[in-house]
């Protein structure tokens, strides 16, 4: 590979200066620096609510809210972690990542990039704006099942636009990723040369333009449900209030594949880094990705095991999920081999990188229990179920997030950030997580149903432990947070390689990199 | 019905509660599994509940070998392959016979737990032979029990012991209440060693029928109806609770089951229809211990039993009677009958004070169309107001709607002076 670097004529390229360059920009990093800077903020107001609950939680009786806030609280918390943190997080890296690493000069849609991005604060608007309305916010679980959603009261419409907005902003972007990484590669950069990263992001995408539509529909058949008597979900009408249980988890299942399919990428690139040694397996590795993305379209039941589907759709879905095990574990694997007979060092992203593979482990495993129909009979919304997608959301996806603004920081600040900052935030929250979540498993199996506000007096010790172990994770982000800020501010000088082990375009660039990169493309052996 | 009412009167007076179940002193068992610490699900106790917990445990030891497997070796090359320790970077990158191996080998594990599995559901799903029916339907936020071969039905609502504790600044604390938040009213009471069908629906909203010692749950679906099965095979008291979220106090709509020897059973069966002598019987007697009575009390009350006193009955005959026959009830007998309804059934939304919550949950104290707007307040609490959270309420009993509109229309100064009367009632169906 070879590099390009910048001619005299930058001076004309350089950023404009104040508000308009960031309301009007075009530029890739701008906007990758914008979504992620929204997913943080996100990430402490979605945290915010994840307080509240662990302090209602944290002894019996209702002790600080009300129920119906409480449901409110958990509500928005996830759709404020999916929508607001996690996917802009993972769409702020690739607008950032993904031209740099195929080398290419810019996204293929810039200005579709502005607007999609422009999109979410207007969203988020709206769907946090309905915690002040009368009847409060949506408090019938980010699942939004009819009938319980049709009792919303003025938040109802906010929130299905917000959906809708959200949903084509998501669109927006992921058509914008496919187009760049389809048509925008350097000459030399095959799809089989592609940093996993970007091939994650490359089925991401096609997932997204896939399911968000349906998302669509479904809460658009809600609206007209609610204000235009229709009967899509109402059996006094002759419909089917567990059909959009069907059509929302066709869209839901592969939203969580969204959530961490781009984990798996940065992972991928950041194992190989501090090992020292390639990545074993890579195109296994691709395949196992794609396999993962098919399978996410027909697994769908296994969220409604309850609601007395036929013996053979139980059976099937039953079968289609374990499956998923399989090019999962493949990963899981692959990344173990990695690491064997390298020779690694432990920086903080591939701190968080290690911890990220054993403890998504865990989640993985847990979801195998949950694809067996029989038992999930018994696991389904309950704790147990809680403790598994945040072991694979929390110390899944948001700990790749983390490993990731760390591995790049350096090149995108051109400082390195404080090393021991860092190693704090990784143990902090690594011990705190497993404290805040594996009670969990054990409430859950012990009979603790999901989404109360108040428990029978059994459950009281397990709360306990797991609001402590809350609390402490909460306080630790607020130490990521200070990192970042410290390493903008300025910090020692990261050298353009910045990891001794770094392989791949962008770490050819200089950093921080040059705000227009590959103007012209370089050439990939 | 008249009983119903009767045992209704009575607690409001303060009166002791009516009992459940006179027949014999019965020593029916609280489950053991319940306890603080608890860590994994229940045996159970049917005939299907040990076949789950062994396929749980089964797939649990799996993912624990493969856990420890991945956590081993990750943590073995940490320290083995360090750069400090002077490990230098091998450079093979991938390995066909290595990969194909774990590809194949989890594969042929998800057969292996497959298999059970499999079995497992055909045997959960089948619901073709059964001895008894009972019907089940969701409310916010109660439960309904149906027997359908018996002529039996009656709600089953939190207990107000737990109900008392759960409110912000309780009276009592749930520390102090027994089963708290895990107990009821009326709980369903059924025979061991037969075989019981489930028909699960729901009124308003999805919920969930979930007893983990039965070994499975199930939704209730408003218009549709859900089928399974259980066969209890040891008498005991079994808890369990709503598991899904249907609204502001799906936390507080707990289940309590009664498994009791055939015996027993019929003789409560019997105790049902021949307190009632109609066997057309709106809620088992027992249906509102007083407040004053402690729960665990109640607990004992409702399984060991003790005999009715001649004292119950006398005191509450006058009010039954005069509903019974159509007569006019006093506005007392209204009040006291209203606020037992008023307490079971509006309390969480509307409040204790009548205030309400916020815009969803309007007040009723001092609103001036509930004091003067006679017929539109029969409507809303009969035919509910459609798109939102206030049901229809019209599956209440003539005296509990006359009582219930009376004290809401009369209570916290709202002072209308307005009486319902059931014959009013019955003239508005």
């Amino acid at each position: 590979m070879s590099s390009t670097t910048h001619d005299a004529h930058h001076d004309h390229h350089a950023p404009p200066k104040g508000i308009t360059r960031w309301l009007f920009t075009t530029n890739h990093k701008d906007l990758g620096i914008l979504y992620m800077v929204f997913a943080l903020i996100m990430f402490f107001v979605g945290g915010a609510m994840a307080m509240i609950i662990r302090v209602e939680l944290f002894q019996p009786g209702l002790t600080l809210v009300d129920p119906h806030f409480f449901n409110q609280m958990t509500t928005m918390h996830a759709l404020v972690m999916i929508f607001g943190a996690l996917m802009p997080a993972f769409t702020g890296l690739a607008n950032w990542l993904i031209p740099v690493q195929i080398g290419a000069p810019d996204m293929a849609l810039p200005r579709i990039n502005n607007w999609a991005f422009w999109l979410l604060p207007a969203g988020f608007t709206l769907l946090l704006l309905t915690l002040f309305l009368p009847g409060g916010a949506p408090a019938g679980g980010w699942t939004m099942y009819p009938p319980l959603i049709l009792q919303l009261g003025d938040a109802f419409p906010f929130l299905i636009f917000a959906v809708h907005i959200l949903g084509i902003s998501s669109i927006m972007g992921s058509i914008n990723i496919a187009a760049t990484i389809l048509n925008m590669r350097a000459p030399g950069m095959t799809l089989m040369k592609m940093p996993l990263f970007v091939w994650a992001w490359l089925i991401t995408a096609f997932l997204i333009v896939a399911v968000m539509p349906v998302l669509a529909g479904a809460v658009t058949m809600l609206l007209t449900d609610q204000y235009f008597g229709t009967s899509f979900f109402n059996a006094a009408g002759g419909g089917d209030p567990v059909m959009f249980q069907h059509i929302f988890w066709f869209f839901g299942h592969p939203e969580v594949y969204i959530l961490i399919l781009p984990a798996f990428g940065i992972v991928s690139a950041i194992i190989p880094t501090f090992a020292r040694k390639p990545l074993f397996g890579y195109s296994s590795m691709v395949y196992a990705t794609a396999s993962i993305a098919f399978l996410s379209f027909i697994v769908w039941g296994h969220h409604m095991f309850s609601v007395g589907m036929p013996l053979a759709g139980q059976l099937f879905f039953m079968y289609a999920t374990m499956l998923v095990a399989v090019p999962t574990g493949v990963k899981i694997f692959n990344w173990m081999a990695t690491m064997w007979q390298g020779s690694m060092t432990f920086e903080t992203p591939m701190l968080f990188a290690i911890a990220f593979v054993i403890l998504f482990t865990i989640g993985g495993l847990s979801g195998v229990m949950l694809a067996l129909a029989p038992v999930d009979l018994q696991y389904h919304d309950t704790y147990f179920v809680v403790a598994h997608f945040h072991y694979v959301l929390v110390s899944g996806a948001i700990f790749s997030v983390f490993a990731a603004v760390y591995f790049w920081l350096p090149k995108w600040t051109g400082n390195m950030y404080d090393e021991r900052l860092g190693k704090w935030h990784f143990w902090l929250s690594t011990i705190s997580v497993n404290v805040l979540f594996f009670p969990q498993h054990f409430l859950g199996l012990a009979g603790m149903p999901r989404r109360i506000p108040d428990y029978a007096l059994q459950f009281a010790e397990f709360n306990m432990i797991s609001s402590i172990g809350g609390f402490v994770f909460g306080l630790s982000q607020l130490i990521f947070l200070w990192v970042i800020i410290k390493c903008v501010r300025g910090g020692e000088k990261a050298s353009d390689q910045v990891w001794e082990g770094a392989k791949g375009l962008e770490w050819t660039l200089p950093s921080p990199a040059p705000y227009h990169t590959f103007e012209r493309p370089p050439v990939v052996k | 019905m008249n009983l119903k009412k009767l045992t209704r009167v009575l607690a409001a007076v303060g009166g002791p509660g009516l009992l459940l179940f006179s027949a014999s002193a019965l020593a029916v068992p609280e489950s053991d599994w319940r306890r603080p610490w608890g860590l994994n699900l229940p045996q159970g106790v049917t005939s299907l509940s040990e076949q789950v917990y062994n396929l749980h445990m089964l797939v649990f030891y799996i993912s624990l070998a493969i856990g420890l497997f991945v956590t081993v070796g990750v943590l073995y090359s940490v320290v083995k392959f360090r750069k400090s320790a002077g490990a230098v970077p091998a450079q093979w990158h991938h390995s066909t016979t290595v990969e194909i191996i774990w590809t194949v080998i989890p594969f042929l594990i998800l057969l292996f737990i497959a298999i059970p599995a499999t079995q497992t559901m055909i045997k959960i799903d089948d619901t073709s032979e059964y001895d008894m029916t009972v019907k089940v339907t969701g409310y916010q936020w109660m439960w309904e029990y149906e027997y359908l071969d018996e002529d039996i039905q009656f709600f089953s609502r939190l207990d107000r012991d737990s109900d008392r504790a759960r409110r912000r600044n309780p009276e009592i604390r749930p520390q102090d209440v027994e089963h708290y938040l895990l107990n009821v009213d009326n709980p369903l009471v059924v025979p061991v060693n037969t075989r019981i069908r489930f028909l699960l629906t729901a009124n308003d909203v999805i919920h969930a029928w979930w007893v983990p010692e039965l070994g499975w749950k199930k939704d209730a679906i408003p218009g549709f109806i859900n089928e399974a099965w259980a066969e209890i095979r040891e008498p005991g008291v079994y808890r369990g609770q709503c598991a899904e979220l249907c609204g502001r106090d799906h936390a507080f709509m707990p289940i309590v089951v009664v498994a009791l020897e055939q015996e027993d059973y019929e003789a409560w069966v019997a105790e049902q229809r021949g307190d009632n002598g109609t066997g057309e019987l709106g809620e088992p007697v027992g249906a509102q211990p007083a407040a004053e009575a402690g729960t665990p009390e109640q607990r004992e009350a409702m399984v060991e039993g003790a005999p009715d006193t001649a004292a119950d009955d006398a005191d509450t005959d006058v009010a039954e009677d005069a509903a019974g026959n159509g007569e006019d009830m006093s506005t007392d007998d209204l009040m006291a009958v209203g606020r037992q309804v008023y307490d079971s059934q509006c309390i969480a939304c509307h409040q204790a004070t009548g205030q309400g919550l916020g815009a969803a949950f309007p007040a009723l104290a001092g609103n001036e169309r509930v004091i003067e707007d006679r017929d539109w307040v029969k409507d809303v609490v009969m035919n509910g107001v459609p798109g939102t959270a206030m049901q229809a309420y019209a599956r209440l009993s003539d005296e509990d709607l006359a009582g219930l509109l009376t004290y809401i229309t009369n209570a916290w100064d709202n002072d209308s002076g307005e009486v319902f009367q059931p014959a009013d009632i019955q003239a508005a169906r």
